[in-house]
């Protein structure tokens, strides 16, 4: 094989379509962007759930006779309770939250409102704050089954689950992740069908040279390669700008979007390694997705 | 170095075959007119020795290659030992004439050295020297088709195939392509030429193979256009 060959005719295929290898490099790109986009919503996704898997707990809310006479958690109801909770084996521990302390935690939480001043310690409930244990990386199992044994306890009020509290942002998340996908989906099928038809495009173009190589006894490699390396090189220069626009997105948009909540621990930072990790994939996904199709084009399509 | 044997060649459109049971066997170095009226097969006949198509019924060997049976892979093994030109030139505009005829040896994967020593001596073979620089559009057509049968003759092929190649050039240009082909012919290269050419055909004096509907009806040494044809 001779690469000089194969440079020279991808050079001239590339410039002979020139508008053609612009539209093709934007919509690759722009789907590209969608693609990366989608992948850094999964992975912001899956670190703010590990970030609140650590945190969220259940949290058994005692009756208010309970709650109210009983400061430490001693007396038989409470720490009935407290027992059967700490010899399940899905259960990490356990805290007891009397009145009191509950009391000074809602006056911090609502510092300055006028519900602060409105509550009082009798009316708020005595909690057992109960973490979970992990298993395969989640405590859904651990929390379903804690509410089914709390729940219609003598002494429980109600049984809380503060990851549905979260449940709501990891649905908006999904969503988001969702709605990229769908675009970078239709986006993509745009871009494959461009794909293929500059291929056929540039195999027109070059019909004469195609003959020719034929008549001669090219062999397919020589034929094809130029084509296919044509739609590979816009792959990847699609990837790469795709990469650019995210990197651009990041600093321009995300950045200051979520600075707050980001700072605040809410979800995680999309940090700049994020980002170049993204990119990174997104060039051999590009090339191969290009390649492929230009490929299975000259296969169907054009007699070569 | 070429055979058919009883070769038919059907197309679906067509309920009268293009090829009936043609057998004709071509030797080393031979020099065959294939002539006929339009329709009657001769470009059939060369685009099956081409393996542009494969025959519905029948063998064809060119060389040692059986051409219907030989996989798609090893084609272009064939078409390497077979050189074709044609009425209408078919060079790269916007390609030298030099690079015309180099172009068939790059995309065979020769190597520039080699490229660089065969193009001039096949060049001056064909009477081009000194026009490697040229642009096609700027030579006669009697050059153009020099260029053509210097890129098909490049390579040393065993067999040449030229498909009406004096079809568009005038009858003294015609004699000129002639010339060359004939001393192609003595480097011995097979030559199969397909044509209309009666004055040719006539003053060449070679074997004539003609086709009509699709059968060989004469396959005559020494042979003329034919009689009231």
């Amino acid at each position: 094989m001779r690469t000089d060959f194969v440079v020279r005719e991808v050079a001239t295929g590339l410039r002979r379509n020139v508008t053609m290898t612009v539209a093709m490099v934007l919509t690759t790109a722009i789907s590209l962007v969608m693609v990366g986009t989608g992948l850094l919503a999964v992975k912001t996704i899956d670190a703010t759930e590990a970030i609140y898997s650590d945190r969220l707990e259940i949290r058994v809310a005692l009756t208010q006779d309970v709650s109210t006479a009983d400061a430490d958690c001693t007396q038989p109801i409470c720490a009935g309770l407290r027992s059967t909770l700490e010899n399940s084996p899905l259960v990490a521990g356990v805290t007891y939250e009397n009145q009191q302390e509950a009391y000074q935690r809602f006056q911090e939480l609502f510092a300055g409102q006028s519900v602060a001043e409105l509550a009082r310690p009798q009316s708020l409930p005595a909690t057992l704050r109960v973490k979970l244990v992990d298993r395969d990386g989640s405590t859904e199992a651990a929390a379903a089954a804690v509410k089914q044994a709390m729940d219609n306890q003598v002494g429980v009020r109600t049984v809380i689950d503060q990851r549905d509290v979260v449940s709501k942002l990891f649905d908006f998340l999904g969503g988001v992740r969702n709605v990229t996908f769908a675009l970078a989906l239709v986006q993509a099928v745009a871009a494959l069908l461009l794909i293929s038809n500059t291929v056929q495009v540039s195999a027109y173009t070059r019909r004469t040279e195609v003959g020719v190589m034929r008549l001669v006894g090219a062999t397919r490699w020589y034929t094809q390669l130029p084509f296919l390396v044509e739609a590979v090189i816009t792959g990847v220069v699609g990837a790469v700008l795709a990469g650019a626009g995210l990197l651009v997105g990041k600093i321009a948009f995300i950045d200051s979007l979520l600075a707050g909540i980001a700072q605040n621990g809410v979800i995680p930072p999309v940090t700049l390694a994020d980002v170049l990790t993204v990119s990174a994939y997104l060039v051999p996904i590009g090339a191969v997705i290009a390649g492929i199709t230009g490929y299975v084009t000259l296969r169907l399509y054009v007699k070569v | 170095m070429i055979r058919l044997e009883r070769v038919t060649k059907m197309y679906k459109t067509s309920t009268r075959p293009a090829l009936d049971r043609v057998s004709v066997e071509v030797g080393k170095g031979e020099f065959v007119f294939l002539i006929g009226p339009s329709g009657s097969g001769k470009s059939t006949f060369l685009r099956l020795l081409l393996r542009e198509d494969v025959p519905t019924r029948g063998k064809i060997w060119v060389t040692d290659l059986d051409v219907a049976k030989l996989p798609r892979r090893k084609v272009p093994r064939l078409r390497q030992r077979i050189g074709v030109v044609f009425q209408d030139f078919r060079l790269l505009p916007n390609k030298t004439v030099g690079e015309n005829v180099a172009f068939a040896l790059e995309v065979i994967g020769k190597s520039p050295s080699t490229i660089r020593k065969v193009v001039p001596e096949v060049l001056e073979l064909v009477g081009l020297e000194g026009k490697a620089e040229r642009m096609p559009h700027e030579l006669s057509g009697g050059e153009q088709q020099r260029v053509a049968i210097a890129r098909a003759f490049v390579n040393r092929p065993l067999v040449l195939l030229a498909d009406e190649p004096t079809g568009n050039l005038d009858p003294d240009t015609s004699q000129d392509i002639m010339l060359l082909l004939e001393r192609i012919n003595r480097t011995g290269t097979t030559v199969v030429m397909a044509t209309h050419d009666h004055s040719i055909v006539d003053s060449m004096r070679r074997r004539v193979v003609e086709l009509d509907m699709g059968r060989v009806v004469r396959d005559e040494a020494h042979a003329v256009y034919g009689v009231g044809r």
